[in-house]
């Protein structure tokens, strides 16, 4: 197993449903600060974990209304700045320019989103758990931060889960 | 050949087998990529003294003459746009219509849409003339106190692509970050290291998944409406003018089937022999051939109608230049483009009703070749053609293609061809996660 920052217990699971008994086990002790590895998303996994939905939904609202309005806002302020007056028609012409808004909006959305996706998950410190490269393979992963103290009851728990391995990370 | 079972898009292996199978892609390649990279550099260098001499003499090289002054750079501009419709409409939309049988292919197509909108970004910068100046076509501050003309689909079209670009680049990489890390806990040496970096600490933890699963849905219902709005803009740069031929409210929507079915048939051309090449046949099998042929023939119907409407509009319409426009084209001076494009798209395609030729590999990539020639062909004929007799006979002319052209054209595909070769080896060309995604995960207590 890796090296490991923060003291704790990981265990290796080969079977879903024995992970999920071990999340709910788990979290029937109180131990709620779980890091659970998998390498595809599972819904089970999601919703023995209870896990919230994510809020990468309001860096997409925002960055496409950003890039909406910018693109309203550049058009109209640069048309003015250099008109170019064609047989009295006007000078800003809403129809044509939403073609340009439209594309910033799905640009400044796509990249908002992407930002999300990479600042959401630093909310939640993580650095220093341990993981194995099997996680990203076929198994399932669950670390649980505890003291030593308690690394003996939290071991126990995951074998009778049904782990296939399971480590102390001092 | 891979059997189909009742539930065909269900991979047959176990997740390790996944990893395995796509990593083992990345492994040491043979003479034959070799001779094929290689080949494709060699393209790409004619493509590159082409461009040198055109740098050097001007566009009169390249045969452009009045009134042909839009000719093989923007056919081929509109090609490769259209070629990158694929990647998205299968990564996008159909994830997005939760279609099972994308997964195993679209990796490979989200990689083709990006280096083929590449290549297709470098048509316009070829075209205009004085290269060096292209960035004037962006909004920026300067000294002559100017700003682009926002009602030109000219300026819409280099924010549609621009667009188009960042975003399915964005989507790809996103995409790949996953089986970056599958990879990176594979290999060994040097390779684990430039792998480690490029995965961006990705380890699959819960928290990951979560704010990732989220973003990648949103992303997708982004790039939906950009894939249909790119080529109707790529289209409104011809029907915005009042030219015969080009001046149709139809243009969006049958440059848009057009594009896909393009790119699908690109897709055809690639896959069928990379999935030999990486063995990957028990992974990309004739269940994904076959509906990537119902998509081409699906596609290939709409062109169809397509075509028959462009005729029956110009005949309705009374105006005597879209009738000679149209007249000629089947049976002026250049009908032999304008019926292998009509061959081409709308005959050849419908052979894939038969579901012997769309599960028969051989024909599907013979097919393939046909939408591509066919499709190259129809940019033709709208460019060419309707330019070559517009309104006043006595400015009539035909521009006639040159070595400059052709130089760039095979230039075009040997740049396209590298890239993708080189992703092909470096990066996992099917998706590790999104397969594993599928397969269900061992139970202890049994299903």
């Amino acid at each position: 197993m890796a090296a490991a920052k923060v003291p704790g217990v990981l265990g290796s699971f080969e079977h879903i449903d024995s992970a999920v008994e071990a999340i709910h086990g788990l979290k029937r002790s109180g131990h709620d600060d779980l890091t659970v590895y998998s390498a595809a998303p599972n819904h089970e996994l999601e919703e023995a974990l209870g896990t919230g939905s994510s809020w990468v939904r309001a860096f997409t609202l925002i960055g496409a209304l950003t890039g909406c309005t910018a693109g309203y806002a550049m058009t109209t302020w640069m048309s003015y700045d250099w008109p170019l007056l064609v047989g009295g028609k006007p000078t800003a012409a809403f129809p044509p320019y939403t073609v340009i808004m439209f594309e910033l909006a799905i640009l400044l959305g796509s990249l908002s989103t992407v930002t999300g996706m990479i600042l959401l998950p630093q909310l939640k410190k993580i650095r220093g758990r341990a993981f194995h490269p099997r996680f990203s393979d076929d198994r399932i992963g669950i670390f649980v931060p505890c003291p030593s103290d308690r690394a003996e009851g939290i071991k126990r728990l995951l074998m009778g889960a049904g782990a296939v391995e399971v480590s102390h990370e001092a | 050949m891979t059997a189909v079972t009742h539930e065909p898009h269900v991979p047959t292996q176990t997740h390790a087998e996944v990893t395995r199978d796509v990593v083992a892609t990345l492994g040491t390649p043979s003479r034959g990529y070799y001779l094929a990279l290689f080949t494709a550099i060699g393209m790409f260098l004619i493509g590159l003294g082409t461009f040198v001499m055109l740098l050097k003499e001007g566009l009169g090289l390249a045969g452009y003459s009045p009134p042909g002054f839009w000719l093989v750079y923007i056919t081929t501009f509109v090609f490769w746009v259209g070629i990158g419709h694929a990647g998205t409409l299968i990564s996008a939309i159909l994830f997005l219509f939760r279609s099972p049988w994308r997964t195993a292919v679209y990796r490979s197509t989200e990689a083709m849409t990006v280096f083929a909108v590449m290549t297709a970004a470098l048509f316009p910068i070829i075209h205009i003339g004085r290269q060096w100046i292209f960035y004037w076509l962006l909004p920026y501050p300067n000294q002559r106190f100017l700003w682009p003309n926002f009602k030109s689909p000219l300026i819409w079209d280099v924010f549609a692509i621009s667009t188009y670009f960042t975003v399915s680049t964005t989507f790809l990489v996103v995409g790949l970050i996953p089986d970056i890390a599958a990879v990176r806990d594979k290999v060994t040496g040097w390779r684990k290291k430039l792998y480690g970096l490029c995965s961006l600490g990705w380890t699959g933890s819960d928290n990951q998944w979560r704010h990732y699963s989220r973003g990648y849905l949103y992303l997708a219902a982004l790039a939906t409406p950009l894939v249909l709005s790119v080529h109707s803009v790529v289209s409104w740069d011809f029907a915005m003018s009042i030219v015969p031929g080009w001046h149709g409210t139809i243009f969006a929507p049958y440059f848009v089937a057009g594009a896909i079915y393009s790119g699908i048939g690109m897709v055809l051309t690639l896959l069928i022999p990379l999935r030999k090449v990486l063995h990957l046949e028990h992974m990309i099998t004739e269940y994904h051939f076959d509906n990537l042929a119902k998509l081409t023939l699906f596609t290939g119907s709409i062109l169809a109608y397509a075509y028959i409407m462009e005729y029956f509009v110009a005949w309705y319409s009374g105006s005597v230049f879209e009738q000679t426009t149209f007249f000629r084209r089947a049976f002026g001076p250049m009908w032999w483009a304008g019926w292998s494009m009509i061959i081409c798209n709308a005959f050849v395609s419908q052979l894939l009703w038969f579901k012997k030729v769309r599960t028969n590999l051989t024909a599907l990539f013979v097919i393939s070749i046909f939408v591509n020639i066919g499709m190259w062909f129809e940019r033709f004929v709208i460019i060419a053609s309707s330019l070559a007799n517009d309104y006043l006979p006595y400015a009539w002319g035909q521009a006639t293609p040159t070595w400059a052209d052709w130089g760039i054209l095979i230039g075009s595909f040997g740049w396209f061809g590298m890239y993708f070769l080189l992703f092909a080896r470096t990066f996992p060309v099917v998706a590790i996660q999104e397969i594993k995604e599928m397969i269900p995960m061992p139970r202890r207590k049994g299903a």
